[in-house]
């Protein structure tokens, strides 16, 4: 279990416990947090699902899997520290993590 | 304006399977997709990549899948109406009048949206300033490359439509190549050959770079693009290119005053009609409890909803379930003996 927290565009904020082996975009979509579409439902083939990760905590998430820059590519606004929320598995270690969304996400 | 019993709305895997099905009951069918070609996701998406699920063939990619359905559909002679997108829906006494954006029009006691998460259309700058030169001096897709003859044209994107249309262009007209990071997910052979493009000088390479501002009095002169720290350049450009692929919009289907759950359709899981009489939706588009968002899946949907539109195409005949086996009226309708 982690607490997580989501940064709408609009600065508001939401703290939300996620359970292990759900992915950081479920645990949006599941508590009903705006912001995040994941319209592929997590199969890393839309970009939809994209949020920004601080400097701290980006280092210390499991490492990219190959793909997952290239459907970046093609979101909206990526910077260096974007992820895919669907390719980020919660466990304990993720407990206080904070992710930001961008403005919109198509 | 055509007549028929069905117009099916999108001309993916499951659209396809679900106007076999229409074809095996003996109903006639017409098929708009947006893209300029059959396949859907699986086409513009993943041609080339491997599917592992789908019943009884172990491995095809999405293209296989693809001319397979399309084969499959071939005895039926059904009309595709590709590059077109339906725009409107109304209902005239128990009919749906079916207006697309090429001014087709179709009667139809049925409608079925298969039309996957949208439709496909390309991600463009974010930049407000690019509005307003869109369709002129910014642009999405290539029709006519002699317009670039001799102009700076600045390119922005990381995968083939970038790559390749930046070598290309890069013979007739000043090309700078600007992409957010160092890698391109591009075919290796066009990034090799971009990047000795780049130290012959023949195009200006800047990468972790994206696009800033664009300006212009009038007509468009240059490009601003600014480095993850901040730091800004600017580039003389006639055109804009922009290539980061398509996103999937609801698009007009949000307006046809159907139930919508976040961007997905909710049906009955009896024959998947949606809130409107003679309306029905399969495959990712649709949703109700339990719902997979797999291709066979949608085949399933496809054609129960095939089901359903029999009932409002042929009013006064009675559905007769036959298998493809036995049945003597279906082979002829598959043109087998």
């Amino acid at each position: 279990m982690a607490k997580i927290k989501y940064i709408e565009y609009n600065g508001k904020e939401h703290v939300v416990e996620v359970q292990n082996g759900l992915t950081v975009m479920e645990g949006a979509v599941q508590n009903d947090i705006p912001g995040i579409d994941a319209d592929c439902g997590g199969g890393m083939s839309c970009a939809t699902c994209h949020v920004y990760v601080k400097e701290d905590w980006y280092d210390k998430l499991p490492k990219k899997d190959m793909g997952e820059d290239d459907m970046l590519d093609q979101a909206y606004e990526p910077k260096a520290k974007s992820r895919l929320s669907c390719q980020i598995m919660v466990s304990d270690d993720l407990d206080g993590l904070t992710v930001h969304m961008p403005e919109k996400q198509v | 304006m055509i007549k028929t019993d069905v117009v099916i709305v999108g001309a993916g895997p499951t659209g396809l399977f679900c106007a076999h099905q229409l074809g095996i009951i003996g109903l006639k069918c017409e098929i708009v997709d947006n893209l300029d070609k059959i396949g859907g996701q699986c086409i513009e998406l993943y041609p080339d990549k491997p599917i592992y699920d789908i019943p009884a063939v172990p491995e095809c990619t999405g293209e296989e899948l693809t001319n397979n359905l399309i084969e499959q559909i071939k005895p039926f002679k059904f009309n595709f109406h590709l590059n077109d997108r339906v725009q409107e829906l109304t209902n005239e006494n128990d009919n749906w009048v079916v207006k697309t954006t090429n001014g087709k029009e179709f009667h139809t006691p049925n409608v079925v949206i298969a039309g996957g998460v949208g439709s496909f259309e390309p991600r463009k700058f974010p930049t407000k300033s690019a509005e307003k030169f869109d369709g002129t001096s910014v642009l999405y897709s290539i029709k006519d490359k002699t317009i670039f003859k001799d102009k700076s044209v600045a390119i922005f994107g990381g995968g083939d439509s970038a790559l390749d249309w930046a070598i290309e262009l890069s013979n007739t007209s000043k090309v700078s190549l600007i992409h957010r990071r160092e890698e391109f997910r591009g075919a290796p052979s066009s990034v090799q050959k971009i990047k000795e493009l780049s130290e012959k000088n023949i195009i200006n390479l800047f990468t972790k770079y994206s696009i800033k501002d664009v300006k212009g009095n009038g007509s468009l002169e240059e490009v601003e693009i600014k480095s993850e720290e901040g730091e800004s350049k600017i580039l003389k450009a006639d055109y804009v290119l922009g290539f980061f692929g398509l996103i999937m919009q609801l698009g007009p289907i949000a307006e046809w005053g159907l139930n919508l759950d976040k961007k997905a359709i909710p049906v009955n899981t009896e024959n998947f009609e949606t809130n409107k009489k003679g309306i029905f939706a399969i495959g990712d588009i649709c949703t109700y409890p339990g719902k997979l968002k797999l291709i066979l899946s949608g085949f399933h949907e496809g054609a129960l909803a095939a089901r359903g539109c029999f009932k409002y195409a042929r009013p006064n005949e009675k559905y007769r379930f036959e298998f493809t086996t036995a049945s003597n009226t279906i082979k002829d309708r598959l043109g087998v003996k």
